[in-house]
């Protein structure tokens, strides 16, 4: 079976009591309680002034968690190559259209509309941090996050630069929000590059694999793992937090996951 | 640019509002024939013409996927069943296993028009949508991925690219990056977009909806034509031997604009990035390519962007012609649908003329070609932007 391999340089993250990559790493290797607390996203401080306050939740986390990375890795964002994964764009704006398409004014506003497509976040931050490097973004439903991972890593094996994977999810208002109960905004950005460099935090090997995916002990970070795509992570991050080499299997999709082995640089 | 091996397109196929599949496809293309009809689609009540494929409401699936059933994955079924597409990809599967094909399409509105209509049967106390509505596998941006893997009986990696309007375009270089790394040896790649209020609302808020069937490069052009399409390839590594007349994926080019959400670089920077890209990864100069199939919109900011990245690069004397006269734009399906036209053109060795085109514009530059002829095509180059300033190329040639 082929593998992919990559050094993860930095790492940011945002969720629900998790508020940032220090905190969460005291909760992953058991040294703090897990306690669920609503996600708390910033207003993006890459965005103009104008922008800020009338960017949604999906755009917001995105690029919060983005920005977080390439600051730790100290890299510039205009030469990064991203990928963006979410298991739905913007809930917001896509409830807002749906319910004035239901009605007699069917006259919806252009940025709503602009706002609405998938690839919204990645736009933003390429506008926001002037990068013209290439730029995916993708949906896999319950299966984003391994399916970011998987193009983020190929992606970077056949450019032979670094990438940055952004997975977020944001919920749905209501009425969608009981058919698709993700309750919890999640945010995960990994600058990955093709050799560690100074600082780099670990190495990763990545290869399909039918065997069971790792569960959580915690009751907490399990519900979480399992009810929104981007905490699929959640067995990586508690490899990453702990520091030390191992191996995961992360859920993917119907069956089919995705087997990652870690060895931390320093 | 993407540094990969090249892979042919062992099958392709794609129904839009000209028929279904490659031979009406072609016969439309070569008689300059266009599908785009001023008609009523659902309670739309606006003034511009649609690229409406005929029968979609009439498809039905197989009754283990009835649950998967709306417009976009009848669509989708429509698209499987022609040119003996799905058959080949059984064969596939039964050469290289199911878990060694990955399903990888464009879509940017999925199925949103099942999630409109659910919208307009919401429980008059509560406001729920009603029982029937199916979020995963209509709604959501996955939908139309799922459905074809599980039409197909696949089981490899997969996911949706959605990027707006070069969504199917992208999915080619994700398949060439997943058979490169050896994680798949085969790929299913397409793009699917059906119909919906959203974007014939969301183009008209914008003003980018024609009255007339949309006219690319033409002088009077006055915006674009929504139309819906699937369109499909399987693509694998070229073998060392090609069949003779085998089309080949020769590089893929993409690029940011890094400028606005819904408009182009002025300068069309952006797309000249993706086409040197793609130029790049095939280890082609300009001068190589016969014949350049435009994104072509018909919008007059981006015919002018398009045409003065295809100058800058490619001079004024490459031909270059816009389909979306003939199909309607076809959203996030057109870079599918334009990668199957470009591979007819190679194989039937022949130029499409740009339907509806009257007079070009004399300020844009570019050859635009707007008669059809035959020509000896060996590699050419399809273009795909999309909304956030995404842009994406395809060099495709025979092997």
């Amino acid at each position: 079976m082929s593998t992919l391999a990559a050094a993860i340089e930095s790492l940011a993250l945002l969720g629900p009591g998790l508020s940032d990559w220090e905190s969460a790493r005291a909760v992953l290797r058991g040294e703090r309680p897990y306690v669920h607390a609503p996600t708390a996203v910033p207003l993006p401080a890459l965005l103009p002034s104008n922008e800020r306050r009338r960017s949604g939740l999906a755009v917001k986390i995105a690029l919060a968690v983005g920005a977080g990375a390439l600051a730790q890795a100290g890299r510039d964002a205009s030469r990064i190559d991203t990928v963006f994964a979410s298991s739905a764009a913007d809930g917001d704006t896509c409830h807002a259209i749906c319910e004035q398409l239901a009605g007699s004014d069917r006259l919806i506003s252009p940025t709503r509309f602009h706002n609405s497509v998938h690839n919204a976040p990645s736009g933003y931050w390429s506008i926001a941090t002037r990068c013209m490097a290439p730029s995916t973004s993708l949906c896999g439903y319950d299966a984003s996050f391994g399916a970011g991972l998987l193009e983020a890593s190929a992606f970077l094996r056949a450019h032979g630069r670094p990438v940055l994977l952004v997975a977020y999810d944001a919920p749905y208002p209501e009425p969608l929000l009981a058919k698709r109960p993700v309750r919890d905004a999640f945010g995960l950005a990994l600058l990955l590059a093709p050799r560690p460099g100074a600082g780099a935090l670990a190495r990763l090997e990545l290869m399909l694999a039918d065997g069971a995916p790792d569960t959580l002990a915690d009751a907490g970070l399990e519900a979480l793992r399992r009810a929104v795509p981007t905490a699929r992570s959640l067995p990586l991050l508690r490899l990453l937090a702990r520091g030390e080499s191992g191996a995961t299997v992360l859920e993917y999709l119907d069956g089919l996951n995705l087997a990652v082995k870690v060895a931390p640089c320093a | 640019m993407t540094h990969v091996r090249p892979l042919q397109l062992s099958s392709f196929t794609l129904t839009t509002c000209l028929g279904r599949g490659l031979a009406a496809t072609l016969r439309a293309l070569q008689g300059r024939a266009s599908g785009l009809a001023r008609r009523p689609f659902d309670t739309a009540v606006l003034d511009t013409c649609i690229g409406e494929v005929e029968g979609v409401d009439e498809v039905r699936l197989a009754p283990a996927l009835a649950a998967w059933d709306c417009r976009n994955n009848r669509l989708a079924e429509l698209g499987l069943a022609q040119d003996g597409f799905a058959d080949a990809v059984r064969e596939a599967a039964a050469r290289l296993g199911a878990a060694r094909i990955g399903v990888f399409l464009g879509t940017s509105t999925s199925a949103i028009l099942q999630t409109e209509l659910a919208y307009r049967r919401r429980d008059p106390a509560g406001g729920a949508l009603p029982p029937d509505f199916d979020y995963r596998r209509t709604h959501n941006t996955y939908s139309v991925t799922g459905f074809v893997r599980a039409r197909l009986a696949l089981a490899g990696p997969a996911w949706t690219v959605s990027t707006a309007c070069s969504s199917s375009a992208k999915v080619f270089g994700t398949a060439a990056r997943m058979i490169d790394a050896g994680l798949i040896d085969a790929a299913v790649v397409g793009g699917v977009d059906s119909l919906c209020l959203t974007t014939l609302y969301g183009f008209n808020s914008l003003e980018l909806l024609a009255r007339e069937p949309c006219r690319p490069w033409d002088r009077s052009r006055s915006g674009l034509s929504i139309g819906e399409a699937a369109a499909f390839a399987l693509l694998e590594p070229l073998p060392a031997a090609p069949a003779p007349g085998a089309i080949a994926l020769h590089g893929v080019g993409e690029s940011s604009d890094a400028h606005h959400m819904s408009s182009p670089h002025p300068e069309g920077l952006g797309a000249r990035l993706a086409m040197a890209a793609a130029l790049d990864a095939a280890a082609l100069r300009p001068a190589d390519i016969g014949y350049v199939n435009l994104h072509g919109t018909a919008t007059p900011s981006n015919d002018a962007a398009e045409d003065r990245a295809m100058c800058d690069l490619f001079g004024t004397d490459t031909p270059c012609s816009s389909t979306k006269g003939a199909t309607g734009h076809t959203l996030g399906a057109a870079g599918a649908v334009e990668a199957v036209i470009a591979a007819l053109a190679l194989r039937h060795g022949f130029i499409p003329a740009g339907a509806n085109t009257r007079e070009p514009d004399p300020g844009l530059r570019a050859d635009y070609v707007l008669e059809g002829h035959a020509a000896p095509l060996e590699r050419v180059l399809s273009n795909s932007f999309g909304f956030g300033g995404t842009n994406c190329s395809l060099v495709l040639g025979r092997a």
